[in-house]
């Protein structure tokens, strides 16, 4: 397994390196200008040298080679400077073009909001679908069943931005529950602050996790009906083991395989699929970034935050394959 | 010592006289399981499929009654219901003077230990997750008292028993062969001692060549334990190598019950006759020259089975009668039970 895991990471190399480098092309094909988002006051010549001091003038494949320098080498130095005071000699950190601070601190401001409003939702939408998914295979075509999955349905197919901004007309609008938008300076030091802090986090955290329940459920229902009607399902019940035993051990432990699967895989979501609901409840987490970087054509940004998604992913679908070799004892890698 | 020389002159009856005498282990009368169909919009029950459509049997202590049929026939279902994987829709199933239909699922959960079942997928029905040592101690977890280690040398001693070598415990069903993997559902059936252990199909997704071999070793296991068995086969030649009496299934019910001797010797009910006439007989001169019983026609659909008789619209010798009064199930001679209008 560690030999696999190995050789996978070493193969991850070439692959991302091939897609940051399709992920720079797609930018770079689109008219964009860095200054043009600057006043209109600034006169041409200005905004050439603005646009030469960055870099932009540059060969296509000399700004690719620049940037992931910035990224592998210059990043991890000055990180390490900071960190553990050594003195190594770094260029220029990677900048973004509308901000003028580097791509990395602002990135790395914007990840705890994203994994505290994101990553909750996630684990609220696991929650939900699990046992959601096994009661409904168990009473398939229940009442519990029919409506599990006619809000599964919803929840797959209305998008995140109507479901938000319907929540925000109801909830906030209407009712003066909570409030419609997240408040990221909020500081936790009391009972009160912490509840205000829940309250904030309520409306996307069900807007994403409606979502993400009513996906796995589904897979966790289709899984479960599958392993149910298995035959040693019977046996388990012809040796007389507990019902409660026969489904939670020998029936759920067999279907979490696929669904363990499809977790893993969609974790990379929890950073890039929340774009619109961070965008509706105004989080500034890293989907908002990124939808500001594109608006303001700021080429390191989307970059780097796109290539950071695509490592995930990588990443998230190694983590899978190896899940997917400890829960299977009959997929073995070596 | 008389009674000894007489058996050995009639062999066909003195098997059955010592059977009759011994207990009976299993009573099943008039069992049926019928299954709904649910269609359109809402699901609504428009009908249900007759899987089994009032059985009644006996079996006696010690002895193995076959079950045979053709796919399809409620053979399966028969022996899920008498063990209560099933539910069934009326009937009784008694199990040593108690009704397991009617017992509760905890009653029924004490009582599982007694009565075991042998499935036919020896590969579906291991647990593809849990290793042969936790799949074989799983019953002995639930029902018993021991101590791990205790339950481990219990499981190697079932290893052992079956022809497995003890040092399997910790692999997994899918690094054995369909044989072992038979084995293994032999020994975890086997680990809480039971008196009655239902074997459906055991050796139907077996090579030939493992087929003996597990038939053999089912036939060791019940001379060294006692156990009764109910053999469920559509292969009529291992059924007569192994059972005692034999019951012959059709569409739901069984149309004739006798000893395996009188069955094949002498079969009464023309279905058995034709089953009986698709099985090849090993000299090629007579295999070219037997008559052969060819059945036209399909199997009726078990949810709307004909009126009359099961089996009149596929039967050669049917008469008026059978397409509209069913016929009574009766004792021809001892021991020997048939279904039909035109048996005398």
């Amino acid at each position: 397994m560690l030999n696999y895991t190995i050789r996978r990471l070493i193969l991850a190399v070439p692959t991302m390196l091939f897609i940051s480098f399709v992920i720079f092309a797609i930018i770079k094909l689109s008219p964009s200008d860095p200054t043009a988002g600057l006043p209109l006051t600034i006169p041409p010549e200005v905004r050439e040298k603005i646009r030469e001091a960055l870099g932009f003038n540059e060969p296509f494949i000399v700004q690719f080679f620049l940037w992931l320098k910035q990224l592998v080498v210059t990043e991890p130095l000055y990180w390490m400077n900071q960190k553990f005071g050594t003195e190594f000699e770094i260029g220029q950190r990677m900048i973004s073009y509308q901000t003028r601070s580097p791509v990395l601190d602002l990135i790395v401001q914007r990840i705890p909001q994203t994994l505290w409003v994101v990553g909750t939702s996630y684990i609220v939408g696991i929650i939900i679908a699990v046992p959601l998914g096994i009661i409904s295979a168990y009473k398939q075509y229940s009442v519990f069943d029919q409506i599990g999955t006619f809000i599964s349905m919803i929840g797959f197919s209305v998008p995140t931005f109507f479901t938000g901004v319907l929540l925000i007309l109801i909830f906030s609008v209407n009712l003066g529950w909570f409030p419609s938008i997240y408040d990221t300076t909020h500081v936790v030091d009391s009972w009160g602050s912490f509840w205000y802090q829940i309250k904030q986090m309520i409306m996307p955290v069900m807007v994403l996790g409606l979502f993400n329940a009513a996906q796995i459920s589904r897979y966790m229902r289709a899984s479960m009906l599958d392993n149910l009607t298995q035959d040693y399902v019977r046996t388990a019940r012809a040796k007389g083991v507990k019902e409660q035993t026969v489904v939670l051990v020998h029936v759920l432990r067999n279907s979490m395989i696929p669904v363990v699967t499809v977790i893993a895989l969609n974790l990379p979501s929890v950073f890039g699929g929340a774009l619109i609901t961070e965008q509706v409840f105004q989080v500034n987490g890293l989907g908002q970034l990124l939808i500001l970087a594109i608006q303001g054509g700021d080429v390191p940004m989307v970059q780097t935050v796109t290539v950071i998604f695509a490592v995930l992913i990588v990443l998230f679908n190694l983590i899978a394959d190896v899940l997917y070799g400890m829960l299977d004892p009959r997929i073995r890698y070596d | 010592m008389s009674a000894e020389v007489i058996n050995k002159e009639d062999g066909s009856r003195a098997p059955a006289g010592e059977k009759s005498k011994a207990a009976t282990i299993l009573k099943v009368s008039d069992l049926k399981i019928h299954f709904p169909i649910h269609k359109g919009l809402f699901r609504k029950r428009v009908g249900e499929v007759k899987a089994v459509n009032g059985v009644s049997f006996e079996i006696k202590q010690g002895e193995t009654l076959g079950l045979v049929g053709e796919s399809g026939c409620g053979k399966s279902t028969t022996g899920r219901a008498v063990l209560r994987l099933y539910d069934p829709t009326a009937g009784e199933v008694i199990f040593e003077d108690r009704d397991i239909a009617a017992l509760s699922a905890e009653e029924m959960r004490a009582t599982r230990p007694r009565m075991q079942m042998i499935f036919q997928d020896p590969q579906a029905c291991l647990n593809p997750r849990m290793t042969v040592g936790s799949i074989i101690a799983e019953p002995l977890v639930e029902h018993t008292s021991l101590s791990g280690q205790q339950r481990r040398e219990k499981v190697m001693e079932l290893l052992e028993a079956v022809g497995l070598n003890a040092d399997y415990v910790n692999r997994y069903p899918h690094e054995f062969s369909g044989g072992q993997r038979q084995r293994i559902g032999i020994a975890r059936a086997l680990a809480l001692d039971p008196d009655f252990i239902v074997c459906d199909e055991p050796i139907a997704a077996l090579d030939v060549s493992i087929q003996a071999q597990v038939v053999n070793l089912l036939e060791d296991l019940q001379r060294e334990r006692g156990l009764t068995y109910l053999f469920i086969s559509h292969d009529l030649s291992m059924v007569r190598h192994i059972a005692d009496r034999v019951a012959v299934m059709y569409l739901g019910k069984i149309v004739e019950l006798s000893t395996v001797e009188k069955l094949f010797d002498d079969p009464k009910h023309p279905y058995t006759q034709a089953l009986l006439s698709a099985v090849p007989v090993a000299n090629p001169e007579i295999e070219a020259s037997r008559e052969r019983v060819i059945l036209t026609g399909d199997v009726p659909n078990p949810s709307n089975p004909p009126e009359g008789c099961v089996f009149c619209t596929r039967c050669p010798v049917a008469v008026k009668k059978c397409f509209t009064v069913p016929p009574v199930w009766r004792e021809l001679n001892p021991d020997q039970f048939v279904a039909c209008h035109l048996v005398e």
